[in-house]
């Protein structure tokens, strides 16, 4: 890929933890708290010599585990500091219970997740189960597909989560291995610029059980209470203002996203999807993170075939843009949604679940079958991409779908 | 607050922020059983004030009589486990 880049703005050979480390780095982050693991250890290696250089004005703690990760950035996040942490796979699992006390504390950590399986067996290599676990906890999640958006959506990470209106925790996966340690040319922002960009945390008012209006953090001048027991008559009405916050987020995203583009030169489809040679493709396929990369190129050689195939890349998976994946695929006429986890028992992977559910809305419903792809790092070649878009054309062409959901790139 | 005041989602603080202090919180509908006291069998020995987890429960020197404040009791039952008279007993909620 050519990177694109503003006069003044270097471009620096980095892997994806590394262009992680460096977003976090010119993010004017307060507090990082974080334990390593694999793929995500370089992004808690780098981010430890910044500190360690006094490069960031940061106070890095060494956690005994994820699960204390996040709650200190959760309780960081609190009194109102800018956080970050960065986990995968198995990490993320032992923070399971503290991403949702942290998205009900309405705490804008921003967290980068180095997309692995989950065990057993053990495999330190990339899918999506990890962070596909994960999508009810109230985080927003957004999905990059090579290191360039991997150090961009961080950067619009932290404007999303702590934009008053939102206050949701934001999760940025990158795909372990394939991104977080392949070395690409990574445009970057001025230091300037980037801290510009985040600005200074902003807290919106709430009133205060002394009757104030006080800002929404703990300090002990203005006293306030955040998570406390919740039962029957109030709990629910909590959880209802998360999912308002989650419908203002599309907006939010885009504009921050938009706002981005004008001092970096990069955008990302509209923020929320990008659509490849979509206008008139009558074959689509659906899919998330770096593979995308890969289906780009199998669509350009379609193309000069002759086959009108196009590609529906899922930006941003939380909140899921529904009507955004609605119109843009409002012209297709068969499409295959490419799943990097299972959902055991399911009528497969989660991505097809929604995009299949979305589209029952659609005034016209394409055809719409499912692949589950790539588990535990299984490496998804153009020539299987290709093999997709053959079925997609045999199912236009005899009007039948023989198997909805299959397995790809297994044998048998 | 009583449970006929609650608010609606758009109109309290977001995250559990408190917007009244804890003692206006009347945990007294939380109750399903009521503590109903018995003057005659009461020695006024004080172990229902003493054991009550919530201090719902005081003597008033000038009645001399024990007095249960029905906005903080949960109704536990406590006070009539504890008492060596029988003074106490739980009624279901509007039986009276």
């Amino acid at each position: 890929m050519t990177v694109i880049q503003k006069k003044g703005h270097s471009v620096l050979a980095l892997n994806g933890d590394e262009a992680v480390a460096y977003a976090a780095k010119q993010c004017d982050v307060d507090v990082v708290a974080a334990y390593p693991i694999t793929p995500q250890t370089i992004i808690v290696e780098r981010f430890s010599e910044y500190v360690h250089n006094g490069e960031v004005d940061t106070e890095f703690i060494c956690t005994e585990s994820e699960h204390s990760a996040l709650t200190c950035c959760l309780t960081a996040a609190a009194v109102g500091a800018r956080t970050f942490t960065a986990t995968a796979s198995a990490g993320l699992a032992l923070m399971h219970e503290i991403l949702y006390v942290t998205s009900g504390c309405r705490a804008p950590v921003v967290m980068a997740v180095a997309n692995r399986a989950l065990s057993a067996p053990i495999n330190i290599h990339c899918d999506h189960s990890d962070s596909m676990v994960e999508r009810d906890s109230g985080w927003i999640q957004i999905y990059a597909e090579n290191s360039q958006e991997a150090y961009d959506s961080i950067i619009q990470a932290f404007r999303i989560a702590e934009h008053p209106e939102i206050l949701l925790p934001t999760l940025v996966g990158l795909d372990g291995f394939f991104l977080s340690h392949t070395l690409e040319n990574v445009g970057v922002l001025p230091d300037g610029a980037a801290r510009n960009f985040v600005g200074q945390r902003q807290f919106p008012f709430v009133r205060s059980h002394e009757g104030k209006l006080v800002p929404f953090k703990l300090d002990p001048d203005t006293p306030i209470t955040i998570g406390p027991l919740d039962l029957q008559d109030y709990y629910f009405e909590h959880k209802r203002q998360q999912e308002e916050a989650m419908k203002k987020a599309p907006d939010v995203i885009q504009k921050v996203h938009e706002e981005y583009a004008e001092i970096s030169g990069r955008r990302y489809g509209n923020g929320l999807v990008e659509s490849y040679r979509l206008e008139d493709a009558e074959l689509a396929t659906i899919c998330l993170g770096s593979t995308a990369g890969t289906v780009k190129t199998v669509v350009d050689q379609l193309r000069k075939k002759g086959v009108k195939a196009g590609l529906l890349r899922i930006r941003v998976f939380r909140p899921l843009p529904t009507q955004h994946a609605i119109k843009a695929l409002q012209n297709v006429k068969a499409v295959a949604v490419m799943d990097r986890s299972c959902s055991f028992g399911g009528h497969g992977g989660p991505v097809f679940h929604e995009i299949r559910h979305a589209l029952y809305d659609a005034d016209i419903r394409p055809h719409i079958v499912n692949y589950i792809y790539g588990l535990g790092g299984r490496d998804m070649s153009q020539r299987l991409i290709t093999k997709i878009y053959r079925d997609l054309t045999r199912i236009l062409e005899t009007n039948q779908i023989e198997q909805s959901v299959q397995f790809i790139g297994l044998r048998e | 607050m009583s449970t006929k005041e609650k608010k609606g989602w758009k109109e309290i603080p977001m995250a559990g922020v408190c917007w009244v202090p804890s003692t206006a919180y009347l945990t007294g509908d939380w109750r399903t059983y009521r503590p109903i006291w018995d003057s005659e069998k009461c020695t006024r020995c004080m172990f229902c004030h003493l054991y009550c987890p919530d201090g719902a429960i005081a003597w008033k020197a000038e009645t001399n009589e024990m007095v249960f404040n029905y906005d903080y009791c949960k109704g536990c039952g406590i006070c009539e486990a504890e008492c060596p008279a029988d003074a106490i007993s739980m009624k279901l909620e509007g039986e009276g």
